[in-house]
């Protein structure tokens, strides 16, 4: 039964929006990869085009369905992500000391990235049952934390810190976004402020460093905070119009770290400049606030609340990377949307793209 | 679902959706500050740091950990070695600056060449190795025209230095350059290239303490890669040092006395487990793999026939022989087949089925109680012990006296020697176990196997009481300020399988070995000094295939093992020794005198330590 509403309300401007940045993110990684000396790593961006088509697929999927009745499907949706998770723990691959990635026949997926989207989508419909206008309580809040907790624990296990932050990050986003009741709140923030140190004196020494590396990598000069300056060095030696496409040095001498996945906002900010970079930026902007648009414009709470969590991932891997290759945030592994080499990532993101699209076009639609 | 919502709760989101919109704009207005001070405030000064790609990283070696005995004699230390390094990007022209090198250091410029050839696909400011370990005197030439040789850096390394030359080099083992396929295998993820690691022995077992924290500067360097600056820097933390249980003297006595013969030597002090000798016959230079050494020299030390690569104390498998028989009595007692007082005829053979097994001494030793059997090892009276016993008894007890399996020191390749039960010739070899097998295995002969470890832990526990001990070669672990991070405790493995009435008569056995003027091991007496032993004589070709060849008229190669297991003192006991001498033909003439030397030297030892 196809509607002639979908094409008409097809939200064709997302769709223009997502494939400028991804083009623009195909450029960027090209010059990542095959400027890199001593390694030239083309293969990488033909895999990245396989990951985009993938990633459509996911998208064209994801808007396909009416994201009305993921409402029904969520619970089971995050109980398969879940196992996954647990899975990958036990019989995942190792690959760079981490065990994140669950091979299948020729591809490998990392369920921590799909796990985002399943508690997005299950925070949604709890938070669009039980919503009201004095905000959530303590109690009420039980089981949103339970359900961020759970799958946060399993992805620092592998361990990965970056997309448990991340994950944390959007339940956060969504819970303050409905309303946590002024007194809770206060309660929240008073046992934080108050546990904080004490679980500090319980840490151990290597635990404390590794956190105290973590939040000033000035601390270990050797690792992060040597990709921290070469990454400043990179995206300041750009100046105001960039060295030029495939000129950039940095990442040509590989100085820089990860210069493909997490670190590629430096190659972009070094070829493009300051123009290019606030380009880009601004395309994340109008992104953004598009996605924030179509909630203001949905009438359901699920499908607002949907899409303020679906945006908030957007939102907080572009910030926390953007941040992290400018030296504004911790380094930690989030890729950068739509322009990091990564096929897990460019899944889930189109994924949410995806579903944005799904509730933009049936705001009209009422059955 | 169906529920939609009010326009007065639609307004409530949207409210909050527009506070949402503006904190997005607020957030992308930092990042907008922060790319502005980057790239238009800083622009200019990072454009100019990243055109002299001048901020380096350079590692740091932590210094290894040193190895001392027992009293705190320093075996292994590390001395400077200094290592010609090429950074391509600042040694231009390449070409020239080479050939001035390659004069400096007198080594030949195609040698070199090569070296760079290597080194192809790095990063040109990366430095490239060309020389390692050059001499005094060429540092001083090249230091000298340092201002020449544009991107030439000395790097000084400290070089393993082991100070005793072959000396319990086994035991120690060896430091060598990491391989590609260690450094692919993720055991070693600080390492790096050209890194050495600890290969074997103590140096590979206790790596994670020897080896300490690699440090690093982060440097700005000018065009001539010479270090501006130091931006910042992380110290190398050194590694631990350790000390191990053996005695230093003790051990090249050891050596001394192994000089011209293959064989092994292990003593241990049986109250704790902690080892002070562990010998191994021939040896080779460790050094000689710290400095790299030719496929010649290589090729030579694992093709030599008498294998001084083997640590023969815990590697070597050879049949325990008549040193076996202590199990072989305990096993009888236990099991009442014999008591104290009985006796058996030997006449010089016994004749099993239609096959007549020989006792070791011709013309027999006539009348024979357990003591007697012990201290002259009677082969008749062990063969109808164990012919009573049965194979799968004798296993039962061989096994519970710690042979059959390894005994757990924390050395690598330990082997586990062999004791063979009846399922187990079924399962190997498919042939139902023959009542003969019984009485080879019964004085140590046929599938038995022990190594010297092995059988010293036995003796060990013998003279202690009954305690097997794990045997111990790391006495403790201190840190560069001597702060002691571990202290070995010795540690239980098991229990003999004999009452006390059982080891009174094994041990007066024992005793009597040395004692008795007929006793097998009586060249070790010494007056004045208590031992208790046993002898053995360990068949590397059947008796029963050759019965008229006498020992004499052998080869080499086909010369008995010999073996002697002691004790001292018999009382309060405070060393026990395992030797092997290989081919050395009998017990009594090959290793007891050896046995006899270390106990007495260990003894001793306060005239040399006094001194």
């Amino acid at each position: 039964m196809f509607d002639r509403r979908f094409v008409q309300y097809f939200d064709w401007g997302l769709l223009g929006l997502i494939l400028l940045i991804g083009l623009l993110g195909l450029v960027t990684l090209y010059s990542a990869v095959t400027s890199a000396t001593p390694t030239p790593q083309k293969t990488l961006y033909f895999k990245q085009m396989i990951w985009y088509c993938a990633g459509m697929t996911g998208m064209v999927f994801s808007f396909s369905i009416n994201y009305k009745s993921l409402y029904r499907w969520s619970p089971a949706i995050y109980a398969v992500c879940i196992l996954l998770l647990i899975y990958v723990l036990i019989m995942g691959k190792y690959i760079g000391g981490a065990r994140r990635w669950l091979i299948l026949g020729p591809v490998s997926i990392q369920p921590s990235e799909l796990i985002k989207i399943a508690v997005i989508i299950s925070l949604a419909r709890y938070y669009s049952k039980h919503a009201n206008p004095r905000g959530f309580t303590l109690s009420e809040l039980l089981t949103p934390f339970m359900l961020t907790i759970i799958p946060f624990v399993l992805i620092v296990k592998q361990p990965d810190l970056g997309t448990a932050m991340v994950l944390v990050l959007i339940a956060g986003a969504m819970t303050v976004f409905v309303k946590i009741e002024r007194r809770s709140l206060l309660c929240i923030i008073t046992v934080c402020t108050i546990t904080g140190p004490l679980v500090w004196f319980l840490l151990k020494g290597y635990q404390k460093k590794r956190i105290l590396t973590f939040i000033n990598p000035d601390r270990d000069p050797l690792g992060a905070g040597y990709h921290i300056i070469q990454s400043k060095i990179a995206i300041g030696s750009g100046m105001i119009f960039g060295k030029g496409f495939l000129k950039g040095t940095q990442n040509a001498l590989s100085f820089l770290p990860e210069q493909h996945t997490d670190f590629i906002f430096s190659v972009l900010a070094e070829e493009w400049g300051f123009v290019g970079s606030v380009f880009i930026l601004f395309l994340f902007l109008v992104l953004i606030i598009w996605g924030l648009n179509i909630a203001y414009k949905c009438r359901d709470p699920f499908g607002t609340i949907l899409a303020v969590g679906a945006t908030a991932m957007i939102f907080w891997q572009v910030f926390i990377n953007v941040g992290m290759a400018m030296g504004l945030m911790p380094i930690v592994g989030v890729t950068l949307p739509f322009i990091s080499y990564g096929g897990s990532s460019i899944v889930s993101i189109m994924i949410c793209v995806g579903l944005l699209m799904s509730i933009s076009m049936r705001r009209f639609l009422f059955e | 679902m169906g529920k939609y919502l009010k326009t007065s709760d639609t307004d409530w989101y949207k409210q909050r959706l527009i506070k949402v919109m503006i904190c997005v704009a607020g957030a992308f207005f930092i990042l907008l500050l922060r790319l502005f001070y980057l790239q238009v405030i800083q622009g200019q000064e990072l454009r100019r740091l990243s055109e002299n790609n001048c901020i380096r990283l350079q590692s740091t070696d932590p210094s290894r950990g040193m190895i001392f005995d027992r009293n705190g004699t320093l075996l292994v230390d590390n001395r400077p070695a200094f290592d010609l390094r090429i950074i391509l990007k600042d040694a231009k022209p390449v070409d020239r600056t080479i050939e001035k090198l390659a004069k400096l250091i007198d080594v030949p410029v195609s040698e070199l060449m090569k070296k760079l050839k290597h080194g192809k696909g790095v990063s040109s400011y990366k430095p490239i190795l060309l020389k390692q370990d050059i001499g005094r005197d060429a540092l001083a030439a090249v230091e000298v025209r340092k201002f020449d040789l544009p991107g030439i850096v000395v790097n000084v390394k400290a070089r393993r230095h082991y100070i005793n030359r072959q000396s319990a080099a086994h035991l120690i083992g060896y430091l060598s350059e990491i391989n590609s396929d260690e450094l692919k295998s993720g055991k070693y993820p600080e390492c790096k290239g050209g890194d050495f690691i600890g290969k074997f022995g103590v140096e590979k077992v206790f790596e994670p303490f020897l080896k300490g924290k690699r440090g690093g500067r982060q440097v700005e360097v000018n065009v001539m890669g010479q270090v501006v600056k130091v931006l910042k820097t992380v110290d190398a933390q050194p590694g631990q040092n350790i000390y191990l249980t053996i005695d230093h003297i003790l051990q090249e006595k050891a050596e001394a006395l192994l000089e011209d013969v293959a064989g092994a030597v292990v003593a241990m002090d049986p109250e704790t487990g902690n080892i002070l000798v562990m010998a191994s016959s021939p040896s080779f230079d460790q050094n000689a793999f710290v400095d790299g050494m030719s496929h010649k020299q290589w090729r030579s030390l694992i093709s030599n026939p008498l294998r001084p690569m083997a640590n023969k104390a815990i590697q070597g498998e050879y049949p325990p022989a008549s040193t076996f028989k202590i199990i072989t009595a305990i096993a009888g007692l236990e099991e009442g087949v014999i008591d104290g007082n009985t006796t058996m005829h030997c006449p010089g053979y016994y004749k099993y089925g239609n096959r007549i097994y020989r006792c070791w001494r011709r013309g027999g030793h006539g009348s024979v109680n357990i003591l007697k059997a012990l201290s002259q090892s009677c082969d008749v009276f062990f063969y109808q012990v164990g012919q009573k016993l049965g194979v799968d008894k004798l296993a039962f007890y061989a096994k519970a006296c710690g042979l059959g399996s390894a005994t757990g020191i924390n050395l690598d390749n330990e082997a586990g020697g062999l004791i063979p039960t009846a399922a187990w010739k079924k399962r190997r070899t498919g042939i139902a176990w023959q009542g003969g097998e019984t009485l080879s295995v019964a004085i140590g002969q046929g599938y038995d196997l022990a190594t010297p470890l092995q059988m010293l832990v036995l003796t060990s526990a013998l003279a202690n009481g009954g305690t097997r001990y794990k045997p111990l070669i790391l006495k403790s672990v201190k840190t560069v300020d001597g702060d002691i991070v571990i202290q070995n405790k010795r540690q239980v493995i098991g229990k003999l399988p004999a009452s006390k009435k059982t080891l009174a008569i094994v041990k007066k056995g024992l005793w009597e070995v040395v004692h008795n003027p007929k006793g097998t091991g009586r060249i070790s007496y010494i007056k004045g000094i208590d031992i208790s032993g046993k002898t053995g004589t360990a068949q590397v070709v059947g008796r029963k295939n050759n019965p008229d060849l006498s020992e004499k008229d052998l080869p080499d190669h086909f010369k008995a093992h010999a073996w002697f297991v002691a004790y001292a003192p018999s009382v309060d006991p405070q060393i026990a020794v395992a030797v092997l001498v290989e081919h050395g033909e009998h017990g009594s003439s090959a290793a007891a005198p050896i046995a006899r030397e270390i106990i007495r030297t260990y003894l001793e030892k306060d005239k040399y330590n006094g001194a």
